[in-house]
C-alpha cells in the first residue's frame, strides 16, 4: 500500500507581521538584503517567524516539517548570496516570474565558507521532534543562478558548487528527508554532456545525506535525455510538477521508469485557488494509474516554492495537503 | 496626415517644428496627500469619505497645474487618485478579490489580487479622474490605463482556463472603459503593458488584446502603448502591427543601448522616447536631454517624435521630478528652434507614410 507523505518544497511566505518588522529593520533596497551577519534584532525576528511557520505546519498536520527558508531573500540563490567568496551584484529576474534576486558572482574558493543553511536547520530542529525536512537548491540550479568568475570552467564550477552543498549537508542535524530543488533542469535544460554532469553532481550531494533524498523538478517536465541521466543519480525519489505538465512527465516515467518513491507536485504554489483534498488525492491516483505503478511512498507536495502566495492561501494549501494524506489513510 | 497628433499642438506654439512633450503617468504624491490616505484608512481617525475626496481633488488639481507650469504639451494629474497600477483597477472590477501581500523582491511586496469569479465591469475606473483633470487643465489631457495583459499577468487566475483567456475578457472591459472615456471627451489614451517586457513571447496575445480594445474607438483618438524595462529585440518589429499610433519606450535607463533595435527595421509609427531616467534622483541638464532627443531623431523624423520620461516618476522626490519635466520641455523647445533653423540634420526619413490613423 502506498504511503502518502504530505510535505512542501519550503521557501515560505513571511508572516505579514514579519514582512513589516523586517522591512523596518533591514530596509527596502538591494544593499539591505540578508548578508549572513544580521543584527540581533533581525535574528530574533527570523527566529520568531521560523517558530511560527513550524507551528503552522505541525497544526496543519504535515508529515514533514521544513525550516521555511524565510531568510532566503534571494530564493534558491541564497546559499551563495551569503557566502564569503561571493559578491552579490544587480537585481535579476528569478526564472520567468515577476520576482527578483541579487545575482551572486563567485569570486573565490567555495570551500572556504558554509554552514548557513545548517544553522537555520539546527534552530528548527529544536522545535521539531520528528519529520524534519531539509531543503537545498540542487547543484545544477544553484550553479545556473550564479555567475562564475573564479573557476573559469562550467564543469569545474558545477563540481565546486556540489562540493559546497556536500559540506552543507555534512553539517546538518538529523533530518528525515532532504529536498534538492532543481527547477533549472526544466527551465534551462542541460546540454549534451552537461546533463550527465548535472546528474553526477546531484548524486554527490544526495550521497552525503543520511536521509531520504528527493530531487524535485518544476515549472514543466524535464527533457527526456536529462531525465534518463537523472535516473542514474542515487536519490530516493524524483519530484515532478504535475500542475505545469503532467503528460510529458507521465511519458518520461513510462519510458524510463522512476524510483521506488516519487514526489508529486499536486498543489499549485503560484495560484490562490485552493485545491480540495479529494482533488489532490485524485491527482495522485491518476499518476499511479497512468504509470501503472504502486509506489512505496508518494510525497504529496506543492509543485513550487510557496512564497508566491498570500499567507492565508498558503496556510489553506498546507491543510489541504495534510488532509489529502489523511484521506488516503482513512481509506486504507 | 498626423491627424491624431496635430490636435495637441498648442495654438501659441513658438516654433514651426513640434516635438510633443508629455509624461508617462505617475508623479510623486504630495506628502499631505499620502498622510490623508493614511488617515482615511485608519478607522480610528476622524477622516471620512468627504475629506478623502477633497484631498484627491486638491492633489489632482495641484499636480495637473504643476505639469502645465513645467510647460508640457499634454498632461495628466500624476495619478493622484490611484495607489498602484494593478490594485487600483482590480478594486473596480467585479470578480477580483484581495488576499494579502506577496513578495516581489527583498522586502518589497505587492497586494496581488486574485480573479475569483468571472470578471465584469463594476464601478467606473477613470472617467471621473479624466473629467476632473480635463476641467481644471488648460492643456490636453492624456489618460494612462493599465492594459489587460498586465492586469491578467500580475493577478492570480482562479477561474479562466488560461491567462490568455483572462486577458481577452479584461480587454473587453478596457474597451468599455475607453469608450466611456472617449464619450467624456478623452482624445489621448495610453495603454500600459509593462508585463509584455517580461514575457515577450506573448506579444501576439497583447496584439489580440489591443484589437479588442480599439474596437469602435474613433480614428481621431490617439492611442499609445507604453512598455518598459525589457529586451525590445524580442518584441520589435512585431509590435508595429499593433493597432496603436504611438509606442512609448524606456531607453534612457539603459543609456540607449537598445536604440539600434529600432533602426534595423524602419519605425513606421510615432516614437515616444524616454529622454529622462525615472530612477535616478539627479535632474538631467538641458544639454544632456537635447542629446537624448537627437537620438530619437535617428529613429523617426520630428513630426513623429514624442518626448517623455522613461516611465512614471512617482518614486522620485517631487522637486526632482519637476526639475526633470521643466528641463525636458526646454530641451525640446531648443531642439525645435534648431530644427527650424536647419541646424540639425534629421537622419530618419519622413517620407514613409504615417501610421494608419
Amino acid at each position: 500500500m502506498t504511503q502518502v507523505i504530505a510535505t512542501t518544497p519550503g521557501l515560505f511566505p513571511l508572516p505579514d507581521w514579519a514582512k513589516d518588522e523586517l522591512a523596518d529593520l533591514k530596509g527596502h533596497q538591494k544593499t539591505d538584503l540578508i548578508s549572513g551577519d544580521e543584527s540581533g534584532e533581525v535574528v530574533a525576528a527570523y527566529d520568531k517567524a521560523r517558530e511560527g511557520v513550524i507551528s503552522i505546519q505541525q497544526d496543519a498536520g504535515l508529515d514533514r516539517v521544513v525550516e521555511g527558508q524565510l531568510r532566503w531573500d534571494d530564493m534558491l540563490a541564497h546559499p551563495l548570496a551569503v557566502h564569503d567568496s561571493v559578491e552579490t551584484k544587480g537585481i535579476v529576474r528569478y526564472y520567468d516570474n515577476n520576482n527578483f534576486y541579487r545575482e551572486p558572482v563567485v569570486q573565490g574558493d567555495l570551500s572556504a565558507d558554509g554552514g548557513d543553511v545548517a544553522a537555520d536547520l539546527g534552530a528548527a530542529a529544536e522545535h521539531v521532534n520528528d519529520g524534519l525536512q531539509a531543503v537545498l537548491p540542487g547543484p545544477y540550479s544553484l550553479a545556473d543562478l550564479a555567475t562564475d568568475e573564479y573557476y573559469g570552467d562550467d564543469a569545474e564550477f558545477l563540481d565546486a558548487v556540489a562540493d559546497f552543498l556536500v559540506e552543507e549537508v555534512n553539517a546538518f542535524p538529523d533530518v528525515e528527508t532532504l529536498f534538492l530543488l532543481e527547477p533549472s533542469l526544466v527551465e534551462n535544460a542541460p546540454a549534451d554532456g552537461e546533463d550527465e554532469r548535472a546528474a553526477e553532481a546531484i548524486d554527490a550531494v544526495a550521497s552525503a545525506a543520511d536521509a531520504e533524498v528527493v530531487a524535485h523538478t518544476y515549472w514543466g517536465a524535464i527533457e527526456e535525455k536529462a531525465y534518463a541521466h537523472l535516473m542514474d543519480a542515487d536519490v530516493d525519489a524524483i519530484g515532478f510538477d504535475l500542475v505545469a505538465n503532467h503528460d510529458q512527465t507521465v511519458y518520461n516515467v513510462q519510458e524510463y521508469g522512476t524510483k521506488d518513491d516519487v514526489a508529486l507536485g499536486v498543489v499549485d504554489g503560484q495560484n490562490t485557488l485552493v485545491e480540495a483534498p479529494e482533488t489532490i488525492r485524485d491527482r495522485i491516483d491518476w499518476f499511479e494509474q497512468q504509470t501503472n505503478t504502486a509506489y512505496d511512498t508518494v510525497y504529496a507536495t506543492a509543485n513550487t516554492e510557496t512564497f508566491y502566495l498570500p499567507v492565508n492561501k498558503f496556510e489553506d494549501k498546507l491543510k489541504a495537503l495534510a488532509n489529502a494524506a489523511d484521506l488516503e489513510a482513512a481509506e486504507a | 496626415m498626423t491627424g491624431p497628433r496635430d490636435q495637441f499642438k498648442p495654438a501659441d506654439h513658438p516654433n514651426d517644428h513640434f516635438l510633443l512633450t508629455t509624461v508617462v503617468g505617475s508623479y510623486p504624491k504630495p506628502k499631505w496627500h499620502d498622510r490623508a490616505r493614511e488617515l482615511f484608512e485608519d478607522e480610528d481617525a476622524d477622516f471620512g469619505e468627504d475629506e478623502w475626496e477633497e484631498s484627491k481633488d486638491d492633489a489632482s488639481r495641484l499636480i495637473t497645474h504643476e505639469h502645465e507650469r513645467a510647460g508640457l504639451d499634454v498632461i495628466c494629474d500624476g495619478e493622484m487618485r490611484r495607489n498602484e497600477m494593478v490594485e487600483y483597477f482590480a478594486h473596480r472590477i467585479d470578480g477580483y478579490e484581495f488576499n494579502g501581500r506577496v513578495k516581489v523582491w527583498g522586502h518589497n511586496y505587492f497586494d496581488k489580487p486574485s480573479v475569483a469569479d468571472e470578471v465584469e465591469y463594476g464601478e467606473q475606473w477613470l472617467v471621473e479622474e479624466f473629467e476632473f483633470t480635463d476641467e481644471v487643465a488648460e492643456r490636453p489631457v492624456k489618460v494612462p490605463i493599465t492594459g489587460p495583459y498586465t492586469l491578467a499577468n500580475w493577478s492570480f487566475n482562479e477561474v479562466y482556463d488560461s491567462e490568455e483567456q483572462l486577458a481577452y475578457e479584461l480587454a473587453d472591459l478596457v474597451n468599455e472603459e475607453i469608450e466611456a472615456l472617449v464619450e467624456a471627451g478623452a482624445r489621448y489614451i495610453q495603454i500600459d503593458e509593462p508585463a509584455l517586457a517580461t514575457t515577450p513571447d506573448d506579444h501576439a496575445i497583447v496584439g489580440e488584446c489591443l484589437e479588442r480594445i480599439v474596437d469602435e474607438i474613433p480614428d481621431d483618438v490617439r492611442l499609445g502603448l507604453h512598455v518598459c524595462y525589457g529586451d525590445y529585440s524580442r518584441i520589435y518589429p512585431e509590435i508595429l502591427d499593433y493597432p496603436v499610433h504611438e509606442y512609448d519606450l524606456e531607453l534612457a535607463n539603459g543609456d540607449y543601448d537598445q536604440l539600434d533595435v529600432f533602426k534595423e527595421h524602419e519605425f513606421t509609427k510615432d516614437f515616444a522616447m524616454g529622454v529622462l531616467d525615472a530612477h535616478t534622483a539627479e535632474v538631467e541638464s538641458v544639454e544632456e536631454i537635447k542629446e537624448n532627443i537627437k537620438k530619437g531623431l535617428e529613429v523617426v523624423p520630428p513630426e513623429r517624435l514624442t518626448v517623455s520620461p522613461d516611465c512614471g516618476v512617482k518614486l522620485l522626490p517631487r522637486e526632482v521630478a519637476y526639475g526633470k519635466m521643466e528641463n525636458m520641455v526646454q530641451a525640446a523647445r531648443e531642439i525645435e528652434e534648431e530644427l527650424d533653423a536647419g541646424e540639425i540634420d534629421v537622419v530618419a526619413s519622413g517620407a514613409e507614410a504615417h501610421a494608419d490613423d
